[in-house]
């Protein structure tokens, strides 16, 4: 190896020759303009065809309210051809394979996000950074196949009535979650200022200490994207969830585990009846209906999440 | 050189002894001797990329959070080698604290910030902490500007009163020297000058090396001055003699300015 002292590099640098930069000289106002329409065109139109949407599930999910008493959307059963619209069931299975998938995916996912992003050496992390990412794009029904080929068997060996369960939702749902909320959580940690951490060391914090006590907060409003996503994409996945569940939608007999024992979600019923329904009938418009609280959940997570990261964004004063 | 020219019968909190610093094939500091003067102000300045953060950051071994870097010689503090192995630098780091050139408050509040050191030390009654708080904030004359507002973001203050947070948040864990790295430079005027009170003050108390750019800073502010060039020390002494009577003709033309 041989060495270079600074002496040396400031010969070396008066021998090159200075490059001047080019200069941009194009006026550049309407040009900005225009991008400035066209991005406020998406933004506006984005919004209106949400608001569309919901909208439209509001039109065709409405008149199940009519239809159908709010007594009997509490029932504990759904079974459409005896006008059985229990609804706790469908509400039920969501819930408990999306607190699964949760309670699964974001411990793990946090902490291969600080391993990647504090503690591998860099080499390493841009060799699975990819690779995680990649992940992220495996066709859920890809996944569903293997749940059911591969997971279900497993978790029946393992003691459970039959492999098909909340459980083996959860599983499936959590490992298609882990990789948004990895890459997620990894940039927004990345994105935390060096000055941080540097500042956190040189008063004698230990790795440990600065990452949990000043870079994950200063990463607050990524990480909670990052789960927020995690979640939204748990509480709308379909086919694999349809595929590994069991479908049961029951809640008259409780396994003395919950999460051993076959449950249907909201998404997986839309998904299996939607087909077979006559448009305009009651149980479409509770189809729909069923959609409509959907919406809300989804809404009311977003919400949530955005009240958690919004002090802190507030007091960054971005502005547009 | 001597690293000893000066005044010889003040203690020494840091002596270097022939040391050598590298990132990757690049030697950055090249053969450095000298002494840093308990309870006294030490100005380290020379041009832009000679090596003054690099060695500032070698005082705390900061450096070791760049994978390249490799370190020769000494520097011992209260006369133990800090690059002995087996030396622990979070323990290092609590001793000598370090403030840096772009006011780098945690996304907290007011707070919290001071709170921070004592908190990762294992201090967690909060009636103690709120007493360190207040003497910590006091001591960079800052608790009446800010004793109503501890709940408030420090990313709310003014850049002046950030850097001023930044060196209470370092105080609050008692260090034994602090350095500072250009703490002024993206300071204005005034706030600079509280800047340099508060070492005065703080010079009471601790053991203080500041790097700066500014050679009227260094001519004001310290006791002690070093001059760097290119990765080596070309003169230390004490300041008012560097400034009059500089020993070196590159240190004459760099202080008369016809250098750097
Ligand atoms: N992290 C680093 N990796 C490689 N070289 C560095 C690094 N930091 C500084 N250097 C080099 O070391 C030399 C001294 O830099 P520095 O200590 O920052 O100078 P100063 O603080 O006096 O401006 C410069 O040539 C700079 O390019
Ligand atoms: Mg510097």
């Amino acid at each position: 190896m041989s060495v270079v002292t600074p002496r040396q590099r400031v010969l070396e640098e008066h021998r090159q020759p200075h490059q001047i930069p080019d200069e941009e000289k194009h006026s550049t106002n309407r040009k900005e303009r225009v991008i400035e329409f066209i991005i406020k065109l998406c933004g506006v139109s984005a919004i209106f065809i949400i608001a569309l949407i919901f909208l439209f599930l509001l039109r065709e999910g409405l008149p199940a309210l009519t239809q159908v008493a709010i007594s009997d959307f509490a029932d504990a059963r759904w079974y459409p051809i005896e006008g059985k619209y229990g609804f706790t069931p469908l509400l039920f299975g969501t819930l408990l394979v999306t607190a699964g998938a949760v309670i699964i995916a974001v411990p793990l996912g946090l902490v291969t996000a600080i391993y990647l992003g504090e503690i591998a050496p860099t080499w390493l992390r841009d060799i699975l950074k990819p690779l995680i990412e990649i992940l992220a794009g495996i066709p859920s029904i890809v996944l569903g196949f293997l749940g059911w080929l591969v997971l279900a068997p497993l978790i029946q060996k393992a003691g459970a009535p039959t492999g098909l369960t909340a459980l083996t939702g959860s599983l499936i749902l959590g490992y298609m979650a882990l990789p948004t909320i990895i890459s997620i959580a990894e940039d927004a940690l990345y994105a935390v200022p060096k000055e941080y951490r540097d500042g956190a060391l040189a008063i004698g914090a230990t790795r440990w200490q600065t990452i949990w006590r000043v870079v994950m907060p200063a990463a607050k409003t990524g990480t909670v994207t990052a789960i927020m996503l995690g979640i939204g994409r748990a509480i709308g996945e379909t086919m694999a969830v349809m595929m590994v569940t069991g479908n049961a939608a029951n809640i008259n007999n409780f396994q003395a585990n919950i999460f051993l024992q076959p449950v249907r979600t909201m998404t997986a019923t839309i998904a299996a009846e939607m087909g077979e329904v006559a448009q305009g009938s009651t149980h479409y418009s509770v189809l729909f209906a069923i959609g409509i609280v959907l919406f809300l959940i989804t809404f009311a997570v977003n919400s949530i999440a955005a009240r958690i990261v919004g002090k802190q964004s507030r007091s960054r004063g971005s502005s547009l | 050189m001597s690293a000893t020219e000066g005044n010889t019968n003040q203690e020494n909190k840091i002596l270097v002894n022939d040391f050598d610093f590298y990132y990757g094939d690049f030697k950055a500091l090249i053969g450095l001797n000298l002494p840093i003067r308990t309870n006294q102000i030490t100005a380290l300045i020379g041009p832009s990329g000679c090596g003054k953060s690099t060695f500032l950051r070698s005082l705390n071994r900061m450096n070791d959070t760049i994978s390249v870097a490799r370190a020769d010689g000494e520097i011992l503090l209260d006369g133990k080698n800090i690059y002995a192995p087996g030396v622990n630098v979070v323990d290092l780091r609590r001793r000598v604290g370090m403030v840096f050139q772009k006011p780098n408050p945690f996304p907290q509040s007011i707070y919290d910030n001071v709170a921070f050191g004592p908190r990762v030390m294992g201090l967690n009654r909060e009636r103690n902490l709120d007493e360190i708080v207040e003497e910590a904030l006091q001591s960079v004359v800052m608790w009446d500007e800010v004793k109503d507002d501890l709940k408030k973001s420090a990313m709310e203050l003014t850049p002046g009163q950030q850097q001023r947070l930044c060196i209470a948040r370092t105080v609050a864990v008692k260090p034994e020297v602090i350095l500072m790295d250009e703490p002024c430079s993206k300071l204005d005027p005034m706030a600079t000058l509280q800047v340099e009170e508060l070492m005065r003050r703080l010079a009471d108390e601790y053991t203080i090396v500041i790097v700066t750019h500014s050679m009227q800073q260094a001519a004001r502010a310290s006791d002690f001055t070093g001059f760097f060039w290119l990765g080596e020390l070309i003169e230390f002494g004490e300041t008012f003699s560097l400034f009059t009577q500089p020993k070196k003709e590159l240190t004459e033309a760099y202080i008369t300015g016809r250098r750097g």
